[in-house]
């Protein structure tokens, strides 16, 4: 890693267009995290105090709203993120042994991320294409109809397409 | 507005667009431009057509011909064929459309034959990022006349003789709701909107937004002109990014032609409104709730009264409503009260759109006329259960709701009917289950739900809930004792009636409808260690049939933990002691000797 302290003096320096966006719109406080969390990829504690300071709210409310909802994430996501879809019609077409499948293959469980950074997994509560079910989808694109087999090969091809970047990285 | 002989309707709905309708329609584009008709033929991407299990879907009229199920690839092939020498492509057209040699309207299929389009009238039909055809179809049309020709109590007076309730799930009066807050006096009231649709399984309210949105901002500048108010809020799931992009492009158009801002069609009326994204809490569904989460605070419902009508949005009066009441309201104004009336049952008007999941062979999205019965949604429109299998419920009202059993196919469906049968008609989702479905791990699929979504406020939702899921969780992996079943009634009757909100009031609701309509389910796994449905893992057994077994050791070779045993060319056995129930045996036995039980 490359030591960045001079980058990282004002590393909050995007947030700044944000709070001015919304300094005069009443109860923006979600929209703000919203748009940190787009920005940053995540909302680390360091971030929360920031926002917490700059638009003149406690820092025991910011982080409240911020747990409250399962939106945002307080840890860094890895290059692909899974969102497994555990709504009614997924899981009576088998969503549990697709999540069983993933965690088997990444040797992760719901909500972690494996050690490579490459893959986490978050199950969420409906993501609407019920005809489609079971359904994933990874870095918004969605994969239907999913058995345990078809699971582990997307992920495995994900894999494969990482080592052969890699690769051409290294070349 | 330019004519072209023909219109490629390409679904952009999320069920056809995640199965990869943008590609089709870049190809259509492409193979239209590269045969020179691209001025004779225009592609638009529209809303949901409802048949989401054959998506991707793509419409040409005039001929309104049906192909279902289209790739990339066939692109090439029906411009040709179709666009470029008028013949239709029959291979690609949906089957049920294809009579012999004759070729039937869309209207004539058993999925569309029954449905009444009110809500969803619009979508599939128009563009809905193009204001222009909304207009084309009576669009803006209804709040004219409400602004030109009414007062504010006769608004008020309409929707309260159309019968509208809100469908969103409670079923209240829609009415009454903006008389009462029209009689709140204050210089300030809000007009909100819930599109925070949580209840998985249920996704009209986003088909609705994707396929039609300025419906919405038409029927919330009504509801607004109604109570007096000035600013509205959509409050939309950030999980519908569609939804949220066609909804801010029809905001800003509306603001282009003045139908919002500060002079409403030049009679001096103001109203608007922005767009607020949810960021997913079920509990924001409770109205108290999503006020809290519009004024940036957790999403916490507070004991009523005051209710929102009188304290609401920023301590002002505040109507909310759901999408799909929303989206009827124009048509109720263009219609008259009388016509929304005469459709229904007594005390339940109109249509009510369900997304129909699960074991289903027509997945999608359906509006039917309150009153039609659960087996022609089901087995008419839906298509029946797929693989021959055997219905065995159907869930309504998500984890608020219950499961309707076969003896009570033939209900007819109506806020109150449901509740009867101690159900709910919640937001539509309806989820068919078959024999392979076990009803305990549904009831505790929905416990964890709620025990997940209980903002923790009050003791009885946030301890209760987990109690009783305990019991399921215990019932489930096979520890089940005598003594549970009466456990979780008496924590149900607890939770229902010290909840401080919907959410915890109605999440006994899965337990209770299953124990009373599948008793003999929790009993099998209780006192016989038994998951009927084979479901429940901690439940089931694996047995080697000795006759089919070969002898070849694959599953010895496969298993984790070393349980099954035998010799070469004799059957194997399994050790159900040592046995961790990972089913790998069953997977690879290549002779399919292996059975659970």
């Amino acid at each position: 890693m490359n030591c960045c302290c001079e980058a990282n003096s004002k590393p909050f320096d995007k947030l700044d267009p944000v709070f001015d966006k919304y300094k005069n719109k009443p109860g923006s406080l979600i929209s703000v995290l919203q748009e940190a969390q787009e920005l940053y990829g995540y909302l680390s504690m360091e971030t929360l105090e920031y926002i917490a300071k700059n638009i003149g709210v406690e820092a025991s409310k910011v982080h409240g709203v911020a747990t409250f909802y399962t939106q945002f994430r307080l840890k860094p996501v890895g290059k692909y993120l899974i969102m497994l879809c555990k709504g009614t019609a997924c899981h009576v077409n088998g969503a549990n042994l697709i999540e069983e499948a993933i965690c088997e293959e990444l040797s992760i469980r719901e909500g972690e991320t494996t050690e490579d950074k490459l893959f986490t997994l978050n199950n969420v509560a409906c993501l609407g294409c019920c005809s489609l079910s079971p359904v994933m989808m990874i870095n918004g694109e969605t994969f239907g109809k999913l058995t345990s087999a078809k699971t582990k090969e997307i992920l495995r091809e994900l894999k494969e397409r990482q080592s052969s970047d890699q690769e051409v990285d290294t070349l | 507005m330019e004519m072209y002989r023909s219109h490629v309707m390409i679904c952009k709905g999320t069920g056809c667009n995640s199965a990869g309708s943008e590609r089709i329609a870049q190809n259509f584009e492409a193979e239209l431009k590269k045969h020179g008709l691209e001025n004779e033929v225009v592609v638009e991407r529209t809303g949901c057509f409802g048949l989401c299990a054959l998506g991707p879907i793509v419409i040409i009229y005039p001929e309104a011909s049906f192909y279902s199920q289209v790739k990339p690839e066939d692109v090439e092939e029906i411009v040709k064929e179709h666009l470029l020498k008028g013949r239709v492509v029959k291979r690609l057209l949906y089957a049920e459309t294809v009579a012999e040699d004759k070729i039937k309207s869309i209207n004539e299929v058993d999925f569309y034959k029954k449905q009444v389009r009110v809500a969803l009238r619009n979508c599939g039909v128009i563009n809905p990022e193009n204001i222009d055809e909304y207009i084309a179809f009576d669009g803006y049309k209804a709040i004219e006349k409400v602004l030109t020709t009414m007062t504010p109590a006769e608004v008020i007076d309409v929707v309260k003789r159309s019968g509208l309730r809100g469908r969103g799930g409670g079923g209240f009066p829609t009415g009454l709701k903006w008389e009462f807050a029209s009689k709140s006096v204050n210089d300030k009231k809000y007009v909100l909107c819930n599109a925070d649709e949580g209840d998985p399984g249920a996704f009209m309210d986003r088909s609705v937004l994707e396929g039609d949105p300025h419906a919405i901002i038409e029927a919330m500048t009504i509801a607004a002109y109604a109570i007096g108010a000035d600013q509205g809020y959509v409050y939309c799931r950030a999980e519908y990014p569609i939804a949220v992009k066609r909804l801010t492009i029809a905001i800003n158009q509306a603001r282009e032609y003045g139908l919002l801002g500060d002079n409403i069609l030049g009679t001096g009326f103001k109203f608007d409104m922005e767009v607020r994204l949810g960021a997913g809490a079920f509990v924001c569904g409770e109205e108290t709730a999503l006020i809290a989460s519009i004024e940036g605070e957790r999403g916490m419902p507070r004991p009523r009264p005051p209710f929102p009508a009188v304290k609401g949005l920023f301590g002002k009066p505040t109507i909310l409503n759901n999408v799909e009441t929303y989206a009827n309201i124009p048509q109720i104004f263009l219609n008259g009260p009388e016509w929304f009336a005469s459709m229904g049952t007594e005390k339940s008007k109109g249509t009510k759109v369900f997304a129909l999941g699960g074991k289903i062979n027509n997945t999608g999205l359906v509006e039917i006329p309150m009153g039609t019965t659960m087996r022609e949604v089901i087995f008419e429109i839906g298509g029946g259960i797929p693989n021959g299998k055997k219905y065995k419920a159907a869930q309504t009202g998500g984890p608020s709701g219950g499961c309707i059993p076969a003896e009570h196919l033939d209900v007819e469906i109506d806020y109150d009917n449901l509740i009867a049968l101690g159900s709910m008609m919640g937001s539509g989702g309806l989820i068919v289950m078959d024999e392979d479905n076990c009803m305990v791990d549904i009831a505790r699929y929905f416990l964890d739900f709620t025990v997940d979504e209980s903002c923790g406020k009050c003791t009885p939702c946030r301890e209760g809930t987990k109690r009783m899921l305990e019991i399921l969780d215990k019932i489930t992996e096979g520890k089940g004792e005598k003594g549970d079943i009466e456990m979780l009634e008496t924590l149900a009757h607890t939770i229902k009636n010290a909840s401080l909100c919907g959410l915890g009031q109605t999440a006994p609701n899965p337990v209770l409808s299953t124990l009373t309509y599948f008793r003999d389910e929790y009993e099998a796994h209780i006192k016989d260690k038994k998951c009927p449905a084979g479901v429940c893992q901690g439940l089931a057994k694996y047995f080697v049939i000795e006759e089919k077994c070969k002898g070849c050791g694959i599953c010895a070779k496969q298993c984790p933990v070393s349980c099954i045993s035998g010799k070469p060319k004799t059957p194997y056995v399994i050790d159900s002691a040592k046995c961790v129930k990972c089913g790998v045996c069953l997977e690879k036995c290549p002779f399919k000797a292996i059975v659970k039980q």
